[in-house]
């Protein structure tokens, strides 16, 4: 092997070890943020030995092991500091120093309640939301900062400022690291589901970038929802979630033309979703439903998203469910671009004069003011009436109002057919 | 990215044997561990090759011939699809995965799996149509 390839090969193997490697030394020594350092200091230590001695057998517990020695070095180091500290340091070394065999079970704790530990750390809400999804991608994906950075496309030294505010924050709040129980759990749960699909979105909203970074990102969230389902399988929310990003995903190729420019889901080419996701989609799914989840948000959602799936063709859809559906999500998650989809699928499934009369109901939401798919879905029921000059001026109106210029020509083009209709 | 890990057919495969209990239980511990880490997409087995077929084509001829196949170290035996992040991944997963032949050299190959970008300016609108509508034959469950 190369060092090119041993550099790869550690870098694979930091990835697969890393969030494991972190979680169970932040079991011990009680802080995310030295947990953290000791691994990189395991790293930076298999970097320099490995290309002598090859890739051990065990990577993962040759790595606990290096930083148990580390972090019990260290702890002998500032014996002075410890005398301040007093118990729970001793505590800590005496922890380090039994576990030191068995590297092994600080990897796997049988339930694994310290990679759950530190997911939730991660995503704690005494930290912004920027710094929970830096975090959570640097401590559960292994991700460097400067992955991260152009994964977000932001300057390196922001994401690495932002990751050490975070955890010098987790460390002040004292957070304790453990998995929240009672009605705690549900709060924070809720957060570390909000993190995920924001990671996910963040990749899949991008249009733009053939950058590898911006699927990766897709990918990473869907992984991180798969690694939760297993870790917290009793809880709706999380299969839904998963049911939700896997269906969305299916259509990753479908939803771009050839040049970039975006595809709606009405004219895409079903054939190119992708069946293998759409599967798993519906299986997590069902397992949502079956735990109770019909009315959750992220639920509803993938039933929402799993009607698209399900209908071979357009005209195949199955309107009135999605309208059902989307009534019980106005209602769990009131919002008023919820609102606008419901009443696109009102209009879908009962006609266009009904879908205009829900629209009309929003026309003062200031939410919505500068939002330019509340004039074009105006001007596109409006159209279906016949009513061609009130159609023209919603479609210029959302032309005024989109900043996405490819968007803008359609919506002119639009505007245009109207008048001569 | 994805990528698929074939198991490479022996002559034990390929005579029908079942893995022993003790294999399959690992082979299960592993695939589990597949899954807690999120990057399984599916894993198969396959039955011998002498329940099998090939279509062979010749211009417009096509030739259809029955198992069971020779050349067993050509065939496969089993497969995983994994979403990873790089082939390296991939080869560090699988050096953890059983033997799948306890006794004796066995082999799995990891291959990466094509993605829409991979074709570039070469995959036409014309080309995308075709495999869309042989995808959508393929992917019908009914």
């Amino acid at each position: 092997m190369t060092a090119t390839d041993i550099h790869r090969t550690i870098e694979a193997v930091w990835r697969m070890e890393s969030p494991r490697l972190i979680a169970g030394l932040a079991r011990i020594v009680r802080d995310v943020g030295v947990a953290e350092e000791l691994a990189q200091d395991a790293l930076v230590t298999a970097l320099e030995q490995w290309p002598q001695t090859g890739v051990p057998r065990n990577p993962g517990a040759w790595l606990m092991t290096t930083a148990k020695h580390r972090a019990i070095d260290q702890m002998r180091r500032h014996a002075l500091h410890r005398r301040k500290e007093g118990e729970l340091t001793r505590e800590i070394e005496d922890q380090l120093e039994q576990s030191v065999g068995d590297p092994d079970a600080m990897l796997d704790n049988p339930v694994g309640d310290d990679l759950l530990s530190l997911i939730f750390t991660a995503c704690h809400p005494v930290l912004s939301t920027e710094a929970r999804v830096a975090l959570t991608l640097r401590l559960l994906g292994g991700l460097t900062t400067s992955e991260i950075a152009r994964a977000f496309l932001v300057p390196e030294p922001t994401v690495a400022q932002r990751i050490v505010r975070a955890k010098r924050t987790l460390s002040e709040a004292q957070v304790p690291f453990e998995v929240p129980r009672g009605d705690e759990l549900a709060m924070r749960l809720a957060s570390v589901l909000e993190v995920v699909y924001l990671i996910f979105n963040e990749g899949y909203a991008a249009t733009s970038g053939s950058d590898w970074m911006r699927p990766a990102l897709c990918e990473e969230a869907m992984r991180l929802g798969r690694v939760l389902a297993g870790l917290a399988p009793s809880e709706a929310e999380v299969h839904g979630l998963v049911a939700l990003m896997e269906i969305q995903a299916s259509r990753t190729a479908a939803r771009q033309g050839p040049h970039g420019e975006p595809i709606l889901l009405g004219e895409q080419n079903r054939g190119r979703w992708d069946q293998l996701l759409i599967q798993r989609g519906l299986a997590a799914l069902q397992r949502a439903e079956a735990l109770g989840g019909s009315e959750r948000p992220y639920t509803l959602q993938a039933a929402i998203a799993a009607c698209h799936a399900r209908a071979r063709t357009v005209e195949a859809t199955d309107w009135p469910r999605i309208a059902a559906l989307y009534d019980t999500l106005a209602r769990r998650l009131p919002s008023p671009v919820v609102a606008l989809n419901r009443a696109v699928a009102h209009a879908q499934a009962f006609g266009p004069e009904v879908g205009l009369g829900l629209v009309d109901a929003l026309r003062d939401e200031p939410l919505l003011r500068h939002y330019h798919l509340l004039p074009s879905v105006r001007g596109d029921l409006l159209g279906k009436l016949g009513r061609h000059s009130e159609a023209r001026e919603e479609f210029e109106r959302a032309a005024s109002l989109t900043r996405n210029l490819r968007e803008r020509e359609l919506l002119l083009q639009r505007a245009a057919a109207s008048s001569a209709a | 990215m994805r990528f698929v890990a074939m198991v490479r057919a022996t002559r034990a495969s390929e005579a029908g044997e079942m893995p022993s209990e003790k294999l399959l239980t690992e082979m299960t511990r592993f695939n589990e561990e597949l899954v807690k880490a999120g990057v399984m997409l599916a894993g198969e087995g396959l039955h011998p090759s002498r329940s099998g077929a090939r279509v062979r084509y010749e211009g417009d001829r096509r030739t259809v011939i029955d198992g069971p196949f020779t050349e067993t170290k050509e065939l496969i035996a089993g497969f995983w699809v994994l979403q990873l992040s790089s082939l390296e991944e991939a080869i560090e997963w699988m050096k953890r995965a059983p033997n799948p032949f306890e006794d004796g050299a066995s082999e799995i190959e990891i291959r990466r799996v094509f993605e829409a970008e991979d074709f570039g300016d070469a995959f036409t609108p014309e080309a995308r149509e075709l495999e869309a509508q042989q995808r959508a034959r393929l992917g019908d469950p009914r």
